[in-house]
């Protein structure tokens, strides 16, 4: 492992797939400027029923969740010092970043009123669960930008060199940055350290934001210890989606994947999925709300797909011998955890959520759906982009390139 | 090489701790809930209303809402269908037919229930809404970021939303008659009830009366004031002489809305300790971590 180094993939941008996601990410583009022409409404099936839907749900309250990797990774590699993992850290880091960043941008078109999104900077109350949310995620975001700093410090030391006008500007500016590196690998740690308690701090309260709906709320989902259960959910997550992203990266930049590392790391993955089942039975039967189950009606159908599909069954695979067998087992027991937590969300926010005076079901619209996917393309889009133009995911070192990776 | 590390990693341990003591010493302090003992309520009497509606006509003519002409309100037509306040009416009048005497059908008003421990006062994100001395819950325009997180919060589904406005949408609700009754005047909507549906003052007096007129005709009234308990307490109660349920008020138990939630806000975060604490001991397993680190490379070095 010693020899591989973080690296610039070497790989042209365009390709067929990368056509199609700026085409879904145009569409979206297109609902989100409706959106701010002519206001919520003209886009979204959002009433005065259902106040939120999958703009909430899944692009901040899933994004949230599968953004996970990022702290679990920086805890793994960073706190506890687990040298062998270094290699997740980048790329977990930068899925971190860019799925917060667009946390951010799915409140920013969520809400009524976006030129105000900075109040909760100066006007604080701190009863409400999501204003420990946003600032959590304001400050955390920051975080993240910071901890990828030396990333941009690493790429540019020693390489600057504009031509024309701003050459007289290449040796300034690669001093601040050697500064700027120095200075920020003599406090990184103080970010890093920040970072997950951030971390732990708004995944739980996340949790916390819908106990205030009380009844409105079906009891499957609706239970005091909710901020513990999206708290051990997001850790569960964490690393299925660092293998998930790996073994995509690896396919789709024709690499190697890094079996033997990703699967020493899904055998974490078994028993924090059974801690979160434990917690979740065990409350269940404790407010008994199992009865709830018998009508078979929606909530309990959705309830029993997020289950079965993303805890019990995941959590078996990665219990057995067969994720460090093959890596489509791993590939798919990890892409189960995440479609359960990714459906977990969904149900928390916007299946449980029951109006009492609801003239119809919440069904999110076209525009709506366009928007999440316009969104979860451009980021998949810049993901590309930035691996293969700054050093993040770690390849066989070619001769000549330098450990930078102490 | 090591020393040096670990005392630039006190330094700024200790940096950081300053700042985020400071930051907890200047949160400002929850929004203003205040219960003062006379705060103002209003008792609605179900078997008084007649449903004309003309309430309705005052509010929105009090808020300056798109109105009709006062009599078009008392055309019945509208209770056909089942109506919810909106974000151009702050209070409606429905409609539902009378179990025990089908002639005398029972007439409802909808409005803000202005709770004791409001849940979407609890809940904004910037604290704009606030639940004022004389018992009204108002918002604050100059704060609301539009997030609609009250609109979840709110055990009666009361706060709307400006869905087809692109810049600056309102939360809508009743606001009690907030700058009326400072001014000395009553509510708008009891200041029109010509057959005193309506009673307002202070929510002890409104209690009492509501528990005589019970008591004074047992077989009229049911045995509940809805409100006086439902979720910690609202400043309208309600009188009917057929169940609550029929009348399409949400049944909720006495537990405030908030209650929970903020236990659970205030236990993660009681004076920053938690957080502090927890930054400390992932401090001391990165510290221990390193060091045990550092020795092994020191050691295969040898």
């Amino acid at each position: 492992m010693e020899h591989e180094v973080p690296q610039q993939v070497k790989h042209k941008f365009f390709t067929p797939g990368v056509i199609v996601l700026l085409i879904i990410a145009l569409n979206g583009i297109v609902f989100i400027a409706g959106r701010f022409l002519f206001g919520l409404g003209a886009v979204t099936n959002l009433d005065q029923q259902y106040p939120w839907g999958i703009w909430i749900g899944i692009d901040v309250a899933a994004g949230v969740a599968l953004a996970a990797g990022g702290f679990i990774s920086a805890a793994i590699g960073h706190i506890l010092h687990k040298d062998a993992y270094h290699s997740i850290v980048r790329p977990a880091l930068l899925t971190a970043m860019l799925g917060y960043t667009f946390v951010a941008f799915g409140v920013f078109i969520d809400i009524g009123r976006w030129y105000f999104i900075w109040h909760p900077l100066v006007m604080w109350n701190p009863n409400s669960a999501l204003f420990e949310v946003g600032i959590c995620v304001i400050i955390y975001l920051s975080v993240l930008y910071i901890e990828f700093l030396p990333i941009v410090t690493e790429r540019f030391i020693g390489k600057l060199n504009m031509k024309g006008i701003f050459s007289f500007l290449n040796k300034p500016l690669d001093k601040l940055l050697r500064a700027l590196d120095s200075g920020l690998s003599k406090t990184m740690f103080v970010f890093i350290i920040a970072g997950v308690v951030l971390s732990s701090l708004h995944q739980s309260s996340l949790g916390t934001l819908m106990i205030i709906a009380g009844d409105k709320m079906h009891p499957l989902w609706q239970t005091p210890i909710l901020p513990l259960l999206f708290l051990i959910s997001a850790v569960a997550v964490g690393l299925p989606m660092v293998i998930f992203e790996s073994l995509l990266a690896s396919k789709s930049f024709k690499l190697k994947p890094e079996f033997s590392l990703l699967s020493r790391l899904g055998n974490y993955v078994g028993p924090i999925l059974g801690v979160y089942l434990s917690f979740k039975i065990g409350d269940m039967v404790i407010r008994e709300s199992f009865v709830h189950l018998v009508p078979m009606d929606l909530p309990a159908i959705m309830f029993l797909i997020e289950m079965i599909v993303g805890v019990v069954i995941p959590m078996i695979i990665f219990l057995t011998p067969l994720t460090s067998k093959s890596v489509s087992w791993l590939f798919w027991a990890s892409s189960m955890v995440i479609f359960g937590v990714l459906l977990n969300r969904i149900n928390n926010f916007i299946i449980a959520y029951n109006a009492p005076y609801a003239l119809e079901a919440y069904i999110p619209s076209y525009g709506e759906i366009s928007v999440t996917l316009g969104a979860a393309s451009m980021l998949i889009l810049l993901y590309r982009f930035i691996v293969i133009n700054f050093p993040v995911i770690s390849l066989p070192a070619p001769s000549g390139v330098h450990n930078s990776n102490k | 090489m090591i020393d040096k590390n670990r005392r630039n990693f006190f330094k700024t341990s200790a940096l950081f701790g300053t700042v985020a003591l400071g930051a907890s010493a200047t949160a400002k302090a929850a929004p203003e809930n205040i219960l003062s003992d006379d705060r103002k309520g209003v008792l609605v009497d179900v078997t008084h209303c007649i449903g004309c509606r003309s309430c309705e006509w005052a509010c929105q003519t009090a808020h300056d809402l798109p109105a009709d002409k006062i009599h078009d309100y008392h055309d019945r037509e509208v209770f056909k269908e089942f109506r919810r306040p909106n974000n151009d009416s702050y209070t409606v009048v429905n409609e539902f037919e009378n179990p025990n005497n089908e002639l005398l059908p029972i007439n409802v008003k909808y409005q803000c229930m202005h709770c004791d421990r409001p849940a979407c006062v609890s809940a904004c994100i910037v604290g704009a809404f606030t639940k004022k001395e004389d018992g009204s819950v108002v918002w604050n325009t100059d704060m609301c970021i539009g997030c609609r997180y009250c609109m979840v919060a709110c055990p009666f589904q009361i706060p709307t939303f400006d869905y087809h406005k692109a810049i600056q949408p309102d939360i809508h609700k009743c606001d009690f008659c907030y700058k009326r009754t400072q001014e000395g005047k009553l509510p708008a909507c009891v200041e029109i009830c010509p057959v005193e549906a309506l009673v307002y003052g202070p929510r002890t007096e409104i209690i009492r009366v509501a528990k005589h007129r019970i008591k004074r005709a047992p077989n009229k009234y049911l045995d509940h004031i809805y409100g006086e308990d439902e979720v910690g307490g609202t400043s309208w109660v309600y009188l009917s002489g057929v169940d609550f349920q029929t009348l399409k008020f949400p049944k909720h138990g006495t537990k405030t809305a908030p209650g929970v939630s903020e236990s659970i806000q205030h236990g993660l975060f009681a004076y920053f300790v938690p957080p502090i604490a927890l930054y400390a001991w992932l401090g001391g397993i990165m510290w221990v971590s390193k060091r045990k680190n550092a020795k092994q490379a020191n050691e295969e070095k040898i």
